[in-house]
C-alpha cells in the first residue's frame, strides 16, 4: 500500500510517518511543498492520501481527484459512508484521508486509526512544547524582575526573591503575575534610551 | 433552545454578515450567541460543517448543491436559508495579456467590456493553444460561482473551457503567487485576492463578475438539513441579526470601523485599506492607476440580496451539469432546487421591515431596467440583473435552456 503524507509541517509529517512505519507493506511519502502538489501526488499514485485540515491545498487536491475519476483513471476518492466513525474521528483530530476505490474497509480503520493516534500524539506534543515555553518565559520574566529590585534597592538576591514571593501571597497571585508587572513598571518608568 | 451557533467560514470579505452579526452585538439583540471558526480550505470548511463542528458555513454556493447531490463525497442534504452576498469577485490577469485584451482598461481606470474582452482573448487564447501551452485560469474551486462564471463568459465568447482554455483550482491566498509565477494566466476570485495582486504588480483587474451577470448568487449561508430542522429558531434569529448586518453594511458611514473589524487577525487578517476598498465599490485596476468605483460590485443587502431565490439554485444546477456533466436529471433538479429555502428566510423576517418577494422563483436575466415587483411584504423595486450576454434564464424551461446554451 501507498501512502502519501500530505503536511505543510515536516515536523508533524514525520511523527506521523514514524507511526505509520509499524504498518506492514506499506511504502509512505511525506510530501511538504506546495508547489507542484498534484504532480508529485501524480508521480507516487498513492492508495491513501492523509492531509491535514489546516492545509489550504485541500481544495486544489480535490480536484485533481474529481478529475481524475472523470478520466477514468481514479486516483483516490473519500473515505465512503461505510466507516463514518473513522472518518469523523479523523476530522476531529485534524486529518482528512482519500483512498483509492477499492480498498479494504479494514485496512482503511486500521490505518486512519493510527493516523488520528498520531495527529493527537503531535497536538500534545505541541501543547506540552508551548506549556515548556510558557514556564520558560515565566523564569526569565522572574530572574529579570529580581535583578531590576537588586539593582534598584540595593537588595540580595534572596531577598530580591522574597519580596516578590511575599507581595504574591498577600495579593493571591503568582509569583510569575508579580514579576510581570515589576518588569513592565519598570519599562514604563525607564527614560527613553539615550537620555541615561 | 440552543442559543450558540458554531459558524465556520474562510478569510474573505464575503464572509461580512456572520462576523458583524456578532461583533455589532446583532446577534446578542436576537438572543443567540456567534462563535466563528476560521479555515484556509472549502473542503475543511464542509467538513466541519457535515461532522458537527460547525452548525452553519459561509460556503461558494454550488458547493451545497454539490454536496446535496453527492459530487466529490457521499450525498448529504444541506440547506440554504440566506444567501450571504451576490458577485464581488473579479478577473484579474497577468499584466502583459490585460494589456493585450483590454488595452484601455484598467491603467487608464477602466473595466472592460465583457463582449470586446472575450473578443480581444480569443486571439491570445489561439495563440497559446498553437505554441502547445493553452491559457490557464484559476478558480478558487470547482463549485464556485466564480468557475461558473467564468466558464458562462468564456463559453458565451466562443472560448470553449476545458479545450481552448484550462481552468484549474487556486486557493484565494495563493491567488497573486500563482500569477507571479506564471502558473495561470488569469484568476477569478473574491476579494480582497484580486487587490493583493494589483498592488504586487502580478495583474490587472480586467472585469468584475458583476459585468458577466448583474445580480450572481455568490456565498450562501449552507447548514446540514437535520441541523436546521433541529435549530429552526435559532438559524431564524441569525438571518435577522444577519438582516441587520447586511444594512449596516452597505451604509457608506460604516464602511471605515467595518473594516478595521474584517481587518483583524481572528477574521481576514489582512489590509484594512484593501477590505475597505472593496466594501465601499471601489477597485484599483492597475497599480499606479487610480481607485475607481465600480457601483454593486458587491451586493449584500438591497434588494432582499440575501433572498435565496429558487431560480438561483436552479441556475446553478444547470452550469454543475453543463460543465460536469453527466446530463439533465429532473430528480436531481428538484433536489438542487430544493436546498435552497425562502421558506425559512420568509418566516425568519415576517413582521419585519424587510421586504420579503411574493415570488420564489423568477425569471433570471429578464430585467434591464427598474421594475418593481408583487412583495409578501414590504416593497422593492428590482434593478437590471442582465447576463452579459442578454440570455434569459427561465426555470421554468432548465433543460430546453440547456439546450439552448449547448447551441451556442
Amino acid at each position: 500500500m501507498r501512502i502519501a503524507i500530505v503536511d505543510e509541517s515536516a515536523a508533524r509529517a514525520s511523527v506521523i510517518q514514524e507511526g505509520l512505519a509499524t504498518l506492514e507493506d506499506c511504502e509512505i511519502f511525506v510530501v511538504t511543498e506546495r508547489r507542484g502538489l498534484v504532480a508529485r501526488i501524480g508521480e507516487i499514485a498513492p492508495d491513501v492520501v492523509l492531509m491535514d485540515l489546516g492545509n489550504p491545498s485541500r481544495d486544489v487536491l480535490e480536484e485533481y481527484f474529481a478529475v481524475s475519476r472523470a478520466l477514468a483513471r481514479p486516483i483516490a476518492m473519500f473515505v465512503d459512508e461505510s466507516d463514518d466513525e473513522s472518518i469523523a474521528a479523523s476530522i476531529d483530530a485534524g486529518v482528512s484521508a482519500y483512498v483509492v476505490d477499492g480498498l479494504a474497509a479494514s485496512r482503511i480503520r486500521g490505518l486512519l486509526d493510527l493516523a488520528v493516534r498520531r495527529f493527537n500524539a503531535f497536538a500534545r506534543l505541541q501543547s506540552d512544547l508551548a506549556e515548556a515555553r510558557g514556564q520558560l518565559a515565566e523564569r526569565e520574566t522572574i530572574d529579570k524582575a529580581k535583578r531590576i529590585l537588586m539593582d534598584s534597592r540595593g537588595l540580595p538576591e534572596p531577598k530580591a526573591y522574597a519580596e516578590m514571593r511575599s507581595a504574591a501571597m498577600s495579593q493571591g497571585r503568582r509569583i510569575a503575575d508579580i514579576a510581570e508587572a515589576i518588569v513592565t513598571a519598570h519599562k514604563l518608568m525607564a527614560r527613553p534610551t539615550g537620555e541615561k | 433552545m440552543d442559543t450558540e451557533l458554531v459558524v465556520g467560514f474562510l478569510p474573505l470579505v464575503d464572509a461580512c454578515l456572520p462576523i458583524l452579526a456578532r461583533e455589532h452585538g446583532f446577534a446578542e439583540d436576537e438572543g443567540i450567541s456567534i462563535r466563528l471558526v476560521r479555515d484556509v480550505s472549502w473542503a475543511t470548511v464542509l467538513d466541519r460543517l457535515l461532522y458537527g463542528h460547525s452548525d452553519a458555513a459561509h460556503l461558494v454556493a454550488p458547493l451545497a448543491i454539490a454536496t446535496t447531490l453527492g459530487r466529490g463525497r457521499p450525498a448529504q442534504p444541506l440547506s440554504v436559508p440566506f444567501v450571504l452576498g451576490l458577485n464581488g469577485n473579479a478577473i484579474t490577469m497577468r499584466p502583459d495579456l490585460a494589456d493585450r485584451v483590454c488595452p484601455h482598461g484598467p491603467l487608464e481606470g477602466r473595466l472592460g467590456d465583457p463582449a470586446a474582452v472575450g473578443a480581444a482573448l480569443r486571439g491570445a487564447v489561439d495563440e497559446a493553444l498553437a505554441r502547445g501551452r493553452p491559457l490557464r485560469f484559476g478558480v478558487v474551486h470547482r463549485y464556485s460561482s466564480h468557475n461558473y462564471m467564468l466558464r458562462y463568459w468564456l463559453a458565451a465568447c466562443g472560448i470553449r473551457p476545458d479545450r481552448d482554455v484550462e481552468i484549474t483550482t487556486v486557493p484565494p491566498p495563493f491567488c497573486a503567487d500563482a500569477l507571479e509565477a506564471g502558473e495561470v494566466d488569469a484568476i477569478c476570485v473574491g476579494e480582497p485576492w484580486n487587490s493583493v495582486a494589483v498592488e504586487r504588480g502580478a495583474g490587472r483587474i480586467v472585469l468584475a463578475t458583476a459585468q458577466i451577470w448583474r445580480r450572481g448568487v455568490e456565498k450562501v449561508l449552507a447548514l446540514r438539513e437535520p441541523v436546521m430542522v433541529k435549530k429552526r429558531e435559532s438559524v431564524q434569529r441569525l438571518i435577522r441579526a444577519m438582516c441587520r448586518a447586511g444594512r449596516h453594511f452597505v451604509d457608506p458611514a460604516n464602511w471605515e470601523v467595518n473594516a478595521a473589524i474584517l481587518a483583524r487577525p481572528e477574521y481576514l487578517d489582512g489590509d484594512a485599506v484593501l477590505i475597505r476598498r472593496a466594501i465601499s465599490d471601489r477597485l484599483l485596476l492597475a497599480r499606479g492607476g487610480e481607485v475607481v468605483p465600480y457601483p454593486d460590485f458587491m451586493f449584500q443587502y438591497r434588494e432582499a440580496a440575501n433572498f435565496p431565490w429558487v431560480s438561483q439554485a436552479e441556475w446553478l444546477y444547470t452550469q454543475m451539469v453543463r460543465w460536469d456533466g453527466p446530463g439533465f436529471d429532473p430528480a436531481d433538479a428538484a433536489r438542487a432546487a430544493r436546498v435552497f429555502r425562502p421558506d425559512v428566510y420568509r418566516s425568519a423576517l415576517v413582521g419585519t421591515g424587510e421586504p420579503l418577494p411574493g415570488a420564489s422563483s423568477k425569471v433570471e436575466g429578464s430585467l434591464s431596467q427598474k421594475t418593481s415587483v408583487g412583495t409578501q411584504q414590504g416593497t422593492m423595486t428590482l434593478e437590471s440583473n442582465r447576463f452579459f450576454d442578454e440570455r434569459v434564464f427561465d426555470p421554468a424551461d432548465l433543460a430546453g435552456y440547456l439546450a439552448a446554451l449547448d447551441r451556442g
